[in-house]
C-alpha cells in the first residue's frame, strides 16, 4: 500500500476511535441533560426554542469542526514518524 | 432513548450511524442531507412534519463543516451563493406553509412521502442517462485531454446538458451578471433566484437542504462545473436551511435532540467526503450518486406502506 495512503488510513483510523469516544461521552453527559428543559421550552416559549435550536446545532457545528481539525492536525504528524 | 419533544423512541446509535452516512455523503456530493436523513427518520418512527423540520436543523451543523473544507479547496463561489440565499429563503417559507396546511388536513405522511418518492425516482433516472451519455461522449477526449494538460483532470468537467445551460446563459433577462469563480460570463439573475426558489421550496416541504434538486439545476440548468456546485450548494445551505429550521421550530416541526445526535456522527462524515472529491471528475461524483435517490425512495415507501407509531 502506498505509504501516504497507509499514513491517512491510520490517521482516520486514531481520529475515529478518539471521536466515538468523546461522542459518546457528549451523549451521556450532555444531552441526556438538556432533554427536559428543551421540551419546556418547545411546549411553552416557543420562539426562545427556535433561537436556541438554531444556536445549539451551528455551536455544535462550529465546535466539531474545529475539534475534528485540530485532532487531525495533532494526529496526522504523529502517523506519518 | 426517548426524545420527547417529537414523541419518538429511537436507538442514538442508529441516529448517529445514519448522521455519519449522510455527512460523509454530503461532503462528497453536496447533497446526502433530507432524500437519506428523512427517509431513516420516518423509517425510525419519527412523524413527517418532525422529519422535515429535524433534517432541516441537522443540516445546518453538517453544511458548516463540509462547506469549510470546500472552502479550502476552491469548490465555493460565494457570489453565486449569496444571491441564491434570496430565492432560497422564500422558497423554504412557501414549502413550510404548505407543511402547515397539510398538518390540518391530516395527510401529511402520504402526502409528502409520495411526493418525495417520485422526485427521487426521477432524479435518478435523469443523472442515470445523462452520466451515462456524457462518459460515452467524452470518454476518450478526456483521456487525451489529460495526458496533454497541466490542470488536475478531476477538475475538468463534462455534461451531456451543456446545450440547456447554454441556453439559459442566452436569455435575454436583465439584469445579468458573471460568476467568475464558476467561469460563467453572463447569465441571467432571474435564472438563478428561479433555480434557488425551487430548491428552496422543496427544502421547506420536504426537509433538509434539497440538494438533489438544486445540484442537478446548478449542473444542468446554469452550467456551474460540479466541485463548484457541490462546494456552493453546502455554502447556501447553511443561510437557507438556518431560516427553515426557525420556520419549522416556530411551527413545532423540531426536535433539536435528534438534530444534534445526528449531527455528532455527521460532522466526521462530512470531512471525509469534501476531501474524496479532490480525487474524482464531475461525472463520475455524478454516477455513484445515481443510487442513493432509490435507496431513499425504497425506505420511504417501506415506511409507507408498513406505517409506524406516532405520538
Amino acid at each position: 500500500m502506498d505509504r501516504e495512503v497507509k499514513s491517512s488510513l491510520i490517521s482516520f483510523c486514531v481520529e475515529l476511535l478518539i471521536y466515538a469516544a468523546l461522542v459518546i461521552a457528549y451523549y451521556f453527559l450532555v444531552l441526556h441533560l438538556l432533554g427536559d428543559w428543551l421540551q419546556r421550552l418547545f411546549e411553552h416559549e416557543r420562539k426562545l426554542y427556535a433561537a436556541i435550536a438554531l444556536g445549539l446545532i451551528i455551536c455544535q457545528g462550529l465546535i466539531l469542526e474545529v475539534f475534528t481539525r485540530l485532532m487531525l492536525a495533532f494526529i496526522k504528524p504523529r502517523t506519518e514518524d | 432513548m426517548t426524545f420527547p419533544i417529537s414523541g419518538t423512541h429511537i436507538d442514538p446509535v442508529y441516529l448517529i450511524g445514519v448522521g455519519f452516512v449522510v455527512g460523509m455523503l454530503g461532503g462528497f456530493f453536496g447533497v446526502g442531507g433530507s432524500f437519506l436523513a428523512g427517509p431513516a427518520l420516518f423509517a425510525a418512527g419519527v412523524p413527517m412534519n418532525f422529519v422535515v423540520g429535524t433534517d432541516l436543523a441537522h443540516i445546518v451543523g453538517k453544511s458548516i463543516v463540509a462547506a469549510r473544507k470546500h472552502r479550502t479547496l476552491g469548490n465555493v463561489d460565494l457570489k453565486l451563493g449569496g444571491i441564491m440565499v434570496v430565492g432560497t429563503i422564500a422558497g423554504v417559507e412557501a414549502g413550510a406553509q404548505v407543511i402547515q396546511w397539510l398538518k390540518r388536513t391530516a395527510h401529511i405522511d402520504v402526502a409528502v412521502g409520495l411526493t418525495f418518492v417520485s422526485i427521487l425516482i426521477g432524479i435518478s433516472a435523469f443523472m442515470t442517462w445523462e452520466t451515462i451519455s456524457t462518459l460515452r461522449a467524452h470518454g476518450n477526449r478526456k483521456r487525451r485531454a489529460k495526458s496533454a494538460g497541466t490542470e488536475h483532470p478531476s477538475r475538468r468537467d463534462h455534461s451531456a446538458m451543456a446545450h440547456i445551460a447554454h441556453k439559459i446563459h442566452a436569455l435575454s433577462l436583465p439584469p445579468y451578471i458573471s460568476l467568475p469563480v464558476s467561469g460563467i460570463e453572463r447569465v441571467s439573475l432571474w435564472a438563478i433566484l428561479a433555480v434557488a426558489f425551487v430548491g428552496g421550496f422543496f427544502s421547506g416541504f420536504l426537509g433538509g437542504g434539497a440538494g438533489y434538486i438544486r445540484m442537478p439545476c446548478l449542473i444542468y440548468l446554469l452550467g456551474i462545473p460540479t466541485h463548484i456546485a457541490v462546494g456552493t450548494d453546502l455554502f447556501e445551505i447553511i443561510i437557507s436551511a438556518s431560516y427553515g429550521t426557525i420556520s419549522h421550530a416556530l411551527k413545532g416541526n423540531v426536535d433539536i435532540l435528534i438534530a444534534l445526535v445526528m449531527h455528532t456522527g455527521a460532522a466526521i462524515g462530512a470531512q471525509i467526503g469534501a476531501t474524496a472529491t479532490q480525487f474524482f471528475g464531475g461525472p463520475r461524483i455524478r454516477m455513484a450518486f445515481i443510487p442513493l435517490p432509490l435507496i431513499g425512495a425504497v425506505m420511504l415507501i417501506h415506511g409507507l406502506l408498513t406505517g409506524h407509531p406516532h405520538k
